[in-house]
């Protein structure tokens, strides 16, 4: 009845108490705590570290908690706080070949100058269910070797050195800021990664995995995957020198891909190049072959007219937070506009009909 | 989100609000032209109202008296929730009488009532780009628009009438302004495009994720594109409101059963309390009273 629109504000006062008892569950169960999720679920607080653009591993796992384990509500959770804070200055740009790795390995050499090494993967796991965890059982302690002592050298650095791969010339260019500035197109590579490296991990994974297909491309061999922790540092004028504001995790992947040349350039490798917050090496290894098909235009490659090579297709779908909310604002109320749609239906059916007739 | 007072009046650090401002500033100089601003998340999800709210927030002062109204009605979900954003982030003061309001968010329509010199209207708008569904590529529509290249809309609308008879848009019904661009109007149903021109009001677009703002100044000329021989037609269900006897107000259709009994009630709710209170009766006044009253 017409009464049944009214009432909205209690209805949403309802809605949000109820929301919040079904969050908690039964309460004799214990309650889930921050550092159970950031422990025992970090690839979950990765993922929404890495696409909400926040590394905050207590927040993330706050937001995971409070979207009751929804990552794409805990990632938006994480933007909307994002966006309110200060911008007290910018770090200085980090050198991951100074990572202390937890994880590194090459496809493309059988070995390499600091070694393969294999470090926390589902990999070589057989996906069995563990009904042993089910049973709450303790594991043992992993065994432990020392620390890979750094600096180790980027694999696609050794082929840099005999003129095999493109070359990756430094640039100082500050990088566009996609949250202070609109994005507009044709966007660079900086921005293009920087919204691949925060874009839906679905989105990217289905889209480079379109480029394995054939839809653009790009045989990647990944020349290196390395996953590790590294200092973050900030440059303070008032002193003069950078100082230490804390670690982060990321993990990197660089693909070397096929070019087999053009009339400008000879024969050589060319690179893709992920980046992403934590350990996250299914998006990062994604997000670099998404980032080499974009590259096309840039390698004087034919436009195939795939969806991964479509620069303004990728970077204005990438986006979950975006994409979640308008998708699910046609739930909201459309009536106005659905009354016209009805309105223009019986009229066109109306004049429709008489024509029927006089056919028949 | 927690209390008001953790967070900056009307939400937006100062120098987003600056930012949005010159962006509507910007708008407001070339009217209908889509200007890029750097869209913030906000805590409402994208496609929400995230554009308007953020219009709404940059264009607010201590003195404001805002309402808020999604499909014409003040009550309905989506406003209540963006009201009660505002009385908590700005501690504004809020009304349901248009005529009372300086500044009005709203989504889907325009109010029934003329709007006075000094009054905002901030629209939501889902997709800024009037040639969207005609060109995905937003490279390309800004290029159409640079170079006034609006054939292809005209194309459309002839297809329409070479198809049906008739222009089959019946919301989101393109205009020109000014003689100048072509602008998507946000989802309003055509029967409120008459009330865009000329209007007293300023009139602010917001699209958060799609990172547009534009503007209707006060008294700007805006037209429903059409042809001579098939010219617009505002149109609206062929009833009078059911509750308050208005013929003149758009109207919504409620389902009253299950055999197919409907009523027909003005989408404007405050224009329709307002008759009310003045005596003003529909088919169904006194029915419906109690069940108002529920």
């Amino acid at each position: 009845m017409y009464v049944a629109v009214k009432g909205g504000e209690r209805a949403i006062d309802n809605a949000h108490a109820w929301l919040a008892e079904e969050r908690r569950g039964d309460r004799s169960v214990a309650d889930l705590t921050l550092s159970q999720i950031r422990q025992q679920l970090k690839l979950a607080v990765n993922r929404v570290m890495a696409e909400g653009s926040l590394y905050d591993p207590d927040l993330a796992a706050l937001a995971i908690k409070q979207a009751r384990g929804d990552l794409i509500e805990a990632i938006f959770l994480i933007r909307a706080y994002r966006t309110t804070l200060p911008r007290l200055g910018a770090s200085l740009p980090i050198n991951t070949a100074e990572m202390v790795l937890d994880r590194r390995i090459s496809a493309t050499f059988k070995d390499v100058p600091g070694g393969q090494v294999l470090g926390p993967t589902f990999d070589y796991t057989h996906r069995l269910l563990d009904f042993k965890l089910a049973a709450e059982g303790e594991v043992p302690a992993a065994p432990r070797a020392p620390v890979t002592p750094g600096p180790v050298p980027h694999v696609t650095g050794l082929l840099d050195r005999d003129g095999l791969i493109e070359a990756a010339p430094h640039d100082n260019t500050p990088p566009p800021d996609l949250t202070r500035d609109p994005l507009e197109l044709p966007a660079d590579r900086a921005l293009r990664l920087q919204a691949i490296t925060r874009g839906d991990e679905g989105f990217v994974l289905s889209m480079a995995y379109s480029t394995q297909r054939g839809y653009g491309r790009t045989h990647a061999f990944v020349g290196e995957l390395r996953i590790g922790v590294l200092a973050v540092e900030l440059e303070l004028t008032e002193l003069g020198f950078a100082v230490e504001i804390g670690e982060i995790e990321v993990t990197e992947c660089e693909t070397v891909n096929q070019f087999k040349g053009s009339r400008t350039e000879p024969a050589q490798f060319t690179r893709g190049y992920g980046l992403v917050f934590g350990q996250s090496e299914r998006k990062a290894i994604a997000m670099s072959l998404v980032d080499r098909a974009l590259r096309w235009k840039e390698l004087g490659e034919e436009d195939s007219g795939a969806p991964a090579q479509d620069e303004e297709f990728v970077l204005y779908h990438c986006d979950n937070v975006q994409a979640t909310g308008f998708l699910e604002h046609i739930k909201l109320p459309h009536y106005v506009d659905f009354q016209s749609e009805l309105e223009l239906v019986r009229r066109l059916r109306a004049e429709a009909n008489p024509l029927k007739e006089a056919a028949e | 989100m927690t209390e008001g007072h953790a967070y900056n009046f009307a939400y937006l650090d100062e120098q987003t609000k600056r930012m949005i401002r010159r962006a509507i500033l910007k708008g407001i100089a070339i009217p209908g032209y889509q200007v890029p601003f750097a869209s913030r998340e906000m805590p409402m999800p994208y496609g929400w109202g995230t554009g308007g709210v953020q219009v709404t927030a940059a264009c607010l002062v201590p003195e404001d008296r805002l309402k808020v109204i999604d499909q014409g009605a003040d009550d309905t979900t989506n406003a209540v929730s963006i009201r009660k954003f505002f009385q908590r982030t700005a501690g504004v003061e809020v009304t349901e009488h248009t005529c009372d309001a300086s500044v009005i968010q709203t989504r889907h329509r325009i109010p029934e009532a003329t709007l006075i010199p000094g009054q905002i209207l901030v629209y939501q708008v889902p997709i800024p780009e009037p040639l969207r569904f005609l060109e995905p590529r937003e490279t390309e529509t800004r290029k159409m628009h640079e170079l006034e290249e609006y054939g292809l809309m005209h194309v459309k609308l002839y297809e329409d009438i070479a198809r049906h008879g008739q222009i089959a848009t019946s919301y989101a019904y393109p205009v020109k302004v000014e003689g100048r661009y072509v602008m998507d109007p946000s989802p309003i149903p055509k029967f409120d495009n008459p009330k865009l021109s000329g209007s007293a009001a300023i009139q602010l677009f917001g699209a958060g994720r799609e990172q547009r703002i534009y503007a209707l100044p006060p008294y700007t000329e805006v037209v429903s594109l059409d042809f001579d021989d098939h010219p617009f037609q505002p149109t609206k269900a062929p009833h009078a409101c059911d509750l308050c006897g208005a013929g003149e107000s758009y109207l919504d259709e409620v389902i009253t059963d299950d055999v197919g009994t409907r009523m027909f009630v003005c989408s404007d709710t405050d224009f329709c309390v307002v008759r009310r209170e003045a005596g003003h009766e529909g088919r169904l006044a006194h029915q419906s009273a109690h069940e108002v009253m529920a």
